[in-house]
């Protein structure tokens, strides 16, 4: 499979989940939204990496966008934690789950 | 075969990304991003990075997706909007995306590289191993990676702060169990008052006298108390 494969179904996923970004008012559902984008970006770089597959001088093979990947991941997972638990504290306090309804940023 | 494989997973990434913005339940939305991550994590292996996929299996579909089922379960999803949507907003989002698609469509696959229409390098083995991405992450990303565990710190400490009780049925001052030095430096039986009232156990173990608190009936202080529960036509003291 040549690579434009797989960028384009990242570009699919992102389209998707920036779309979800938009409409969802939910903000677990943004949450996930969120995570598609993030999970289409990782999708590309590893294609890109794919491309540049070839041993250097060294012999060394560069996976220069696999570790981008892998940091995309840990901050995903970081966001992921801080987002979830703001969600769990506007429920705490009887807040409205909905993202329309939270227009005031002080307590 | 890798074609026949690619478009399954591919159908089944972008059918799991559709399911994540689909108008149900957010259980099901989340089950809809626990079958994205794995076709996503087939991808990755059809890419030939081996390690990122099992990451993407074990970290996402394993751990994050858990948090995410239990939070979705604790603050339960589908309610009723208060507020109808604003009329032709949602329209005006999906064209938005639209055009994000086509823009990227273009910038990705416009764009003049000859090698994103071509296979990729030629496979090394080493390439995608945790061997291969340990001393990439060791040797030429020392500095992100550490980075990325003081984030990962960082987060988890937020979130702890975040999602602690703030009033009710956390432990109050005044039930933290105080213990004064002098108490804990005195030896046993030195005479205090407190002492003489509650009686000191003597040699064999038995207390001396009654109850710390004085509560304790008569019976059971003389020892009959055992005898007494199992006599025939006791009620039962509840009070439990």
């Amino acid at each position: 499979m040549s690579i434009a494969w797989y960028l384009a179904v990242s570009a699919i996923i992102f389209a998707i989940g920036a779309g979800g970004v938009l409409v969802k008012r939910n903000p677990l559902v943004i949450l996930l939204c969120l995570e598609l984008m993030l999970n289409a970006a990782n999708l590309a770089l590893i294609a890109f990496n794919r491309m540049h597959a070839e041993a250097d001088v060294h012999g060394k093979v560069p996976h220069d966008g696999q570790v981008f990947a892998l940091i995309v991941m840990v901050v995903a997972a970081c966001e992921v934690t801080v987002g979830l638990g703001i969600i769990v504290a506007m429920y705490r306090r009887r807040l409205p789950v909905d993202v329309d309804e939270l227009r005031e940023l002080h307590g | 075969m890798a074609e026949v494989l690619f478009f399954i997973v591919a159908s089944g990434a972008i059918g799991g990304a559709y399911g994540v913005i689909k108008d149900w339940n957010p259980f099901y939305n989340v089950l809809a991003l626990v079958v994205h991550l794995l076709s996503l994590a087939a991808l990755f292996l059809l890419l030939r990075a081996e390690f990122l996929a099992a990451a993407q299996v074990v970290v996402y579909a394993g751990a994050v997706m858990v948090l995410y089922v239990f939070v979705v379960a604790y603050v339960g999803g589908a309610e009723p909007l208060r507020r109808p949507f604003a009329p032709g907003l949602r329209g005006l989002s999906a064209l938005f995306a639209a055009a994000i698609l086509a823009e990227l469509w273009v910038a990705l696959l416009g764009t003049g590289l000859k090698a994103v229409d071509g296979q990729g390098s030629p496979y090394n083995p080493d390439y995608g191993t945790p061997a291969g991405l340990g001393e990439a992450l060791l040797t030429k990303f020392l500095l992100p990676f550490e980075l990325a565990s003081l984030l990962l710190l960082v987060a988890a400490v937020g979130a702890v702060v975040l999602a602690r009780r703030r009033r009710g049925m956390g432990i109050e001052d005044d039930d933290v169990a105080r213990v004064s030095v002098i108490e804990a430096l005195r030896p046993e039986g030195t005479g205090t008052m407190r002492e003489g009232v509650s009686g000191i156990p003597d040699v064999t173990g038995t207390p001396a006298g009654s109850h710390p608190k004085g509560t304790v009936r008569p019976e059971v202080a003389a020892g009959v108390g055992e005898g007494r529960r199992h006599g025939e036509g006791d009620e039962w003291e509840g009070g439990w």
